[in-house]
């Protein structure tokens, strides 16, 4: 059975522990972990998790079902399709050699990113989008020499309805 | 009214009608035995905090109530390990209570500090480090209230010293609330239902009943669905009990080595229905092959039980008795015809296969432990509570004790941790001070907590243990037969104490059979003392146990005699 990418986010207790139980069932069980974001709601009591992981169809049902059997997790979803808003967000430091740096303003310019950094050899480059966007300019960016990435791992959330 | 840390934490024992606690102390739980004593609750001390957790584990199986073990920070509750692994794979009501160092020393690393809460953390249900004193009450209600519902399992619940001291206001009877905890009791009626055409139109069913049934005590239910549809059970080695195994419709154990007729049935069913059970390697074999012409119905209160291992066709998450009653009502009002022509052809198959006894031995010069095990099932009359150690002698126990109720056999499955039987016996013996407690022990595994015979006889219980002596750690030594061209490898058990002196050093009684003749004999003498005994039976050295299954093959593949 052909593993796809699933994104799930889990309302959890603001608890100590809580995140090495949600990651420890993922290596305990050898699920893969993609990427993993966390961070409180609005409900200071509340924590939202969002894991990337990459499994075949009876894996992620039984991800799912693991997940939701943990005490701490109050609400658990599947946000892989179109009916989620995913982003993330990725800072890229790219060799900026001077007869480069009109192109990769331009690049910037269309990707409707921002320079937040400017070295004598490099610019730090900030984006956030999607996984298409983001893949499309690391490959743009990739032949002028990308020194250093660091990714936020995704986000969703559910659109409400129009 | 104030009250210490340790004075709430007996308050709330005593509401959660805690009758027995098996422990061991230390530093960090001297407040909590101070005033442990001014209780009316029965404190049994082991002399292993292993056999704490495990004979918390055979009481709670034995009663269906939660088992309750206290131990040290440290060492003490590292010892527990094993006991809780064990009771988590079984699905154990068990709550651990443990010390642990002052919280202002925590991440210190004090003197016999462990982070406890993190290594236990993949072997409980779930566990507890109370901060606060404020939180101790509702931390402990909560963990008997997740202990025993829904998926029973072993919760841990840390405390450390200062909040054993401190004091505060304690309100009795406070009620557990947990938004996100709410196991699913009852099943979908609409699957329910499906199940019932299934029943009706099926010609060759069968039910494979697991522990699961045990716990949810649906013993009843089952067996009255099974002989109202005319259909044959089989159970595994936890659900040994659910079923009347001297009931015609009884198809005995299946698995690894679980009888002919109960293996072949798997093969050729059209419905199997499966209720309370999580489909083990040691059941299943080779899961392509397993029941493969066959519709599978999973009743399960754990969904992540569902479709873990082999596809289901209709699956039910719910408690086991609920959702027999509910198919009980069902059935009968479907109209099912004449159930024993229609399941005739099938039930001549089954009489067929059950004449292929897979499980005959012949008695010849030297004990076969087989007839002990068979001996002791009649002198018992059936009526004993037998835990069992692992290995070969867990498997005679499961296959030539006959159990017709639950919560009468008592082992370590999931896990299969030698050593759990002394303790487990020690446990259900508490529970049930008149019955009459029976290890069915192995000459390797019994060594493993012996020292628990000293807390039997300090508590005054006569447990009773049947060692089958082969000399070796047979079950092993069977692989290396089978499958290693007989390397016998680390297995033989040559020096192995005198068990009767043993038992006789810990002020216990030692017998000693080492022929047939003697067999009964030294049974019915060990049974009738009134005091922990150990007796010890010479047996066949290199006996196996069959039928059995190699690992990984189908489970139909059976090695015969
Ligand atoms: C704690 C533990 N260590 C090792 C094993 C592996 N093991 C399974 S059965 C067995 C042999 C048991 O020997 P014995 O108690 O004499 O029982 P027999 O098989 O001879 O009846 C061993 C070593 C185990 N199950 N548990
Ligand atoms: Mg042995």
């Amino acid at each position: 059975m052909k593993e796809q990418k699933h994104i799930m986010t889990m309302l959890v207790d603001n608890q100590p522990g809580v995140l090495s139980r949600v990651v420890g069932l993922f290596s305990g069980k050898g699920f893969n972990i993609e990427s993993l974001c966390v961070a409180p709601t609005m409900d200071a009591r509340v924590s939202r998790i969002t894991i990337v992981t990459m499994a075949n169809p009876p894996v992620i049902e039984q991800i799912e079902k693991q997940l939701r059997k943990l005490i701490n997790v109050i609400k658990l979803r599947d946000m892989t399709g179109p009916r989620a808003v995913k982003r993330e967000m990725v800072l890229i430091c790219v060799r900026a050699k001077p007869e480069f740096r009109a192109e990769i303003l331009r690049i910037v310019d269309i990707f409707r990113c921002k320079v937040v950094d400017v070295g004598t050899e490099h610019y730090i480059i900030e984006v956030t989008g999607d996984e298409g966007k983001l893949t499309a300019l690391i490959n743009l960016l990739a032949p002028m020499g990308i020194e250093k990435i660091a990714r936020s791992g995704a986000l969703a959330l559910y659109r409400e309805p129009k | 009214m104030k009250l210490t840390g340790a004075q709430i934490l007996m308050e709330v024992l005593k509401e959660e009608e805690v009758d027995s606690i098996f422990g061991y102390p230390g530093g960090a739980i001297i407040d909590i035995y101070d005033e442990l004593e001014k209780t009316d609750i029965h404190h049994v001390l082991v002399r292993h905090e292993q056999a704490a957790v495990h004979a918390a584990d055979g009481y709670a199986r034995a009663k269906s109530r939660v088992g309750v073990c206290l131990v040290t920070s440290g060492p003490g509750v590292t010892n527990t390990i094993t006991g809780i692994a064990s009771a988590y794979m079984d699905s154990v009501p068990i709550v651990i209570l443990s010390g642990q160092v002052p919280t202002a020393l925590i991440g210190n690393d004090a003197f016999q500090e462990v982070d406890i809460v993190g290594i236990t953390r993949p072997c409980t249900k779930h566990n507890y480090l109370v901060m606060s004193i404020e939180d101790l009450a509702a931390t402990v209600k909560e963990a008997f209230y997740l202990a025993r519902s829904g998926r029973p399992g072993p919760i841990l619940v840390d405390i450390p010293k200062d909040i054993t001291k401190e004091t505060t206001e304690y309100t009795p009877g406070q009620r557990v609330k947990l938004k996100s905890y709410n196991p699913t009791y009852n099943p979908n009626m609409k699957q329910l239902k499906k199940i019932g055409k299934l029943i009706e139109s099926s010609e060759r069913p069968m039910i494979f009943a697991g522990g699961g049934v045990i716990l949810s005590k649906a013993s009843r239910e089952l067996t009255e669905l099974a002989r109202k549809t005319r259909i044959p059970v089989t159970t595994s080695l936890m659900g040994l009990g659910a079923f009347p195994e001297t009931d015609p419709l009884s198809l005995g154990m299946i698995g690894m080595h679980g009888t002919y007729r109960a293996n072949m049935c798997t093969s050729v069913c059209d419905l199997m229905i499966a209720i309370g059970v999580r489909f083990d390697d040691r059941v299943t074999g080779k899961t392509d092959a397993f029941a493969s012409q066959s519709q599978i119905v999973h009743i399960d209160i754990d969904p992540t039980s569902i479709r873990k291992n082999i596809p289901v066709t209709i699956p039910v998450v719910g408690d086991c008795k609920i959702s027999l009653e509910h198919l009980n009502q069902l059935i009968d009002q479907v109209e099912l015809g004449n159930l024993d022509q229609k399941r005739k052809p099938w039930f001549d198959q089954i009489e067929e296969w059950k004449s292929t006894n897979s499980l005959a031995y012949e008695q010849k010069e030297v004990i076969k432990p087989q007839f002990v095990v068979e001996k002791l099932y009649e002198l018992t009359k059936g009526q004993a509570i037998i835990t069992t150690e692992v290995g070969q002698n867990q498997m005679w126990a499961a296959q030539y004790y006959q159990f017709d109720r639950p919560n009468h056999f008592i082992t370590s499955g999931g896990l299969g941790a030698m050593g759990f039987g002394l303790p487990a016996a020690i446990g259900a013996q508490v529970a049930f001070p008149d019955a009459t407690v029976v290890d069915i022990a192995g000459d390797s595994s019994i060594q493993m907590n012996i020292q628990e015979m000293a807390t039997a006889v300090q508590s005054g219980l006569p447990v009773k243990v049947v060692i089958l002596n082969n000399g070796y750690m047979g079950m092993v030594r069977q692989w290396q037969e089978l499958f290693y061209d007989k390397r016998y490898v680390s297995t033989c058990m040559d020096c192995a104490p005198d068990f009767v002196k043993l038992a006789e050093a810990y002020g216990a009684v030692g017998l000693r059979a080492t022929k047939p003749e003697e067999v009964e004999s030294v049974l019915s003498e060990g049974l009738k003392i009134p005091k922990p005994v150990i007796m010890d039976f010479v047996v066949e050295k290199e006996e196996g146990v069959y039928p059995m299954v190699p690992a990984g093959a189908a489970i139909t593949d059976m090695l015969l005699v």
